[in-house]
């Protein structure tokens, strides 16, 4: 929360030199473009005439349109409440995406046909490597982060060297290096199994770095008043202080998972079957590239947005104790 | 327990159980000082705490030096003196959140030494209160208090909650049962603390600077409290800067200076006619406001 200051002050969007300059700004822009031979032309004919005969008048005549319509658009948000405001932005800006994609000439009924394939088996082996992963790395992460907060100098350099090596390579040589180095070992894992072993270590060294500063920003006092109670070191972990860093370390998992569940379309490179995988795999034969990749996308973007909801909930339920 | 100390224990009379604090106050043997103390101690039951020549450093820095305390069951005794003498430390020795180099301590007939078992014994059986209460944010008032019986004691649940409802009760706070630490108040924090500490049924109350950490008129109610307690016989070690409850309920007062024991004596005795100049020091500037 950014703290408001208690004096009042007009909104921003209702400031004449605001509006005006924003004005400037987006009539400038729009002039530098020619939009006289898209639907904006053909809108503006009555006004302009035949839109490509309509010169350097007809552009001034469509940037304007457009600079008022923003600016219109502008001041009568700020007069909305806050969530009205961010309910209208986000339609508009979702409108104009909408619109950008439409530019594309996509084959909707493709995307259709192809759905039920791409969620079924994409979304769910992206689900599963991504929650498995997660799984590990979280284990993988209190483990070494004990470690790397203890005394004991060869558990200390074993989880140093750890976080140090796998967030010092890119997590697309790492699936390499461990699909296609581990049989030179004589261990041979198959894509599935070497995708999760080589996301969970390489997210678990970057968690790893969470849970210790979840850990170390808990209380001296708090230890302090475990121990004295008689509990030991497992009990003290785990029913006084990890709960209480869960706070802490929540908002950052959150931040990995989601980042992790895009991550996982490194995996796809071992041609495991997940989103990205079948979304390149469908387009490529039939040229349908950008419908295959723009759905792909969508997917990704409504289970990021899921993840930030139950990110949102698990926060709220922890801050219940914070209440004062 | 060695086995001298055991055939100690069998020869040594049992002493008689002191029947106030005045009474007590004349038992007392004085500390174990000496240059030859060491076979003078006698391990007999009503001993609490025994500490026979601690030492302590923090790097070379001597925190404590030769310090002897023997403190028994049922009493009351207070340690104060200037900030840095030591205090704090002392008493976080008796149940090793600090650990001594050198001397011995017994608390409760276990000797102190590194064994993780005989530590964790130690801390079962001794109650500590911290100068900033060190409740668990992330757990209600009621589970406070309970988690030390369930978790380590194998008390059932409703046992559990049946004795910290009592000794929130005792401590007069039991409405607030089930609120979470950080919407009481200060004094109702650190009695929670006490009534936390309470509900392990300890031998012996720590209690370090307890209402330094309070706003003036929540002392008083957290003072009631320990006064309450020390009525009820329980033994207390309190390093506090509150000479008025040093005067009403400690048995014996001590002040330290310099990681020192500097004197010792009953508080009628110390507060009117202190033997050490720095001693006179020290009260005569904490008293002259």
């Amino acid at each position: 929360m950014l703290y408001q200051d208690t004096v009042e002050s007009e909104v921003l969007v209702h400031k004449p030199w605001f509006v005006a300059s924003i004005f400037a700004l987006v009539l400038a822009l729009f002039l530098t473009i020619n939009l006289t031979g898209t639907v904006m032309g053909e809108v503006m004919r009555p006004v302009i005439g035949d839109p490509l005969e309509s010169g350097f008048y007809g552009r001034f005549a469509i940037a304007f349109v457009i600079a008022v319509m923003f600016c219109l658009n502008l001041v009568l948000i700020g007069f909305g409440p806050l969530i009205v405001q961010i309910v209208v932005v986000w339609l508009e800006l979702l409108v104009l995406f909408i619109g950008f994609f439409n530019l594309f000439n996509l084959s909707l009924p493709f995307i259709w046909d192809n759905l039920p394939l791409l969620i079924s088996q994409g979304v769910f082996t992206t689900l599963y490597v991504s929650a498995i992963s997660l799984l590990f790395a979280s284990m993988i992460a209190i483990v070494a982060a004990i470690a790397k907060l203890s005394t004991n100098g060869f558990a200390y350099g074993i989880a140093s060297f750890y976080t140090s090596f796998f967030r010092g390579l890119p997590l697309l040589m790492q699936i390499y290096l461990v699909y296609l180095g581990l049989p030179q070992l004589g261990i041979v894992i198959d894509a599935v199994p070497s995708g999760i072993l080589a996301l969970s270590l390489c997210i678990g060294a970057y968690m790893t770095e969470i849970f210790r500063s979840g850990i170390a920003s808990i209380d001296r006092g708090q230890w302090e008043a475990s121990r004295s109670m008689g509990f030991g070191f497992g009990l003290t972990m785990r029913r006084i202080v990890l709960p209480q860093a869960l706070p802490v370390i929540i908002p950052p998992t959150g931040n990995m998972f989601i980042g992790m569940l895009k991550d996982s379309s490194l995996v796809s490179v071992l041609g495991v079957w997940e989103l990205t995988f079948l979304a390149r795999t469908i387009g490529q034969p039939t040229f349908h590239h950008m419908e295959m990749l723009i759905a792909a996308a969508i997917i990704y973007w409504i289970l990021s947005v899921c993840l930030e909801m139950i990110q949102g909930r698990i926060e709220r339920h922890y801050a219940r104790s914070k209440v004062r | 327990m060695t086995a001298s100390k055991i055939h100690q224990l069998k020869n040594v009379p049992s002493q008689r159980e002191p029947t106030d604090a005045a009474d007590m106050l004349h038992l007392q043997p004085t500390s174990f000082q000496g240059p030859s103390g060491k076979k003078q101690v006698t391990m007999t039951s009503d001993k609490i705490i025994e500490a026979t020549h601690v030492s302590k450093w923090y790097g070379t820095f001597r925190a404590l030096t030769d310090v002897n305390l023997t403190v028994r069951k049922g009493e009351r005794i207070v340690i104060c003196g200037p900030s840095g003498s030591g205090k704090s430390t002392l008493i976080r020795c008796f149940n090793r959140l600090e650990a001594h180099q050198e001397g011995e301590i017994t608390v409760n007939g276990i000797r102190l030494h590194n064994k993780m078992r005989n530590v964790t014994e130690v801390r079962k059986n001794v109650g500590m209160v911290f100068q900033h209460f060190n409740l668990f944010p992330h757990m209600t008032v009621l589970m406070n208090c309970m988690a030390g019986p369930m978790w380590i004691k194998d008390v059932p649940e409703a046992e559990a909650k049946k004795t910290a409802l009592q000794f929130l009760e005792r401590v007069r706070i039991p409405e607030q049962a089930n609120k979470y630490p950080v919407q009481l108040s200060g004094g109702q924090q650190q009695r929670v603390a006490i009534a936390r500490s309470l509900c392990m049924e300890p031998a012996v109350m720590l209690f370090d600077e307890p209402t330094s950490a309070l706003d003036p008129e929540m002392v008083s109610e957290v003072l009631e409290t320990m006064t309450s307690l020390a009525r009820d016989g329980m033994t207390m070690v309190c390093v506090t800067h509150e000479m008025g409850f040093a005067r009403a309920v400690a048995d014996r007062v001590i002040f330290m200076d310099a990681g020192r024991i500097v004197e010792e004596a009953a508080p009628k005795d110390f507060f009117t006619k202190p033997q050490h100049d720095r001693t006179k020091l020290f009260l005569g500037q904490i008293l002259q406001h």
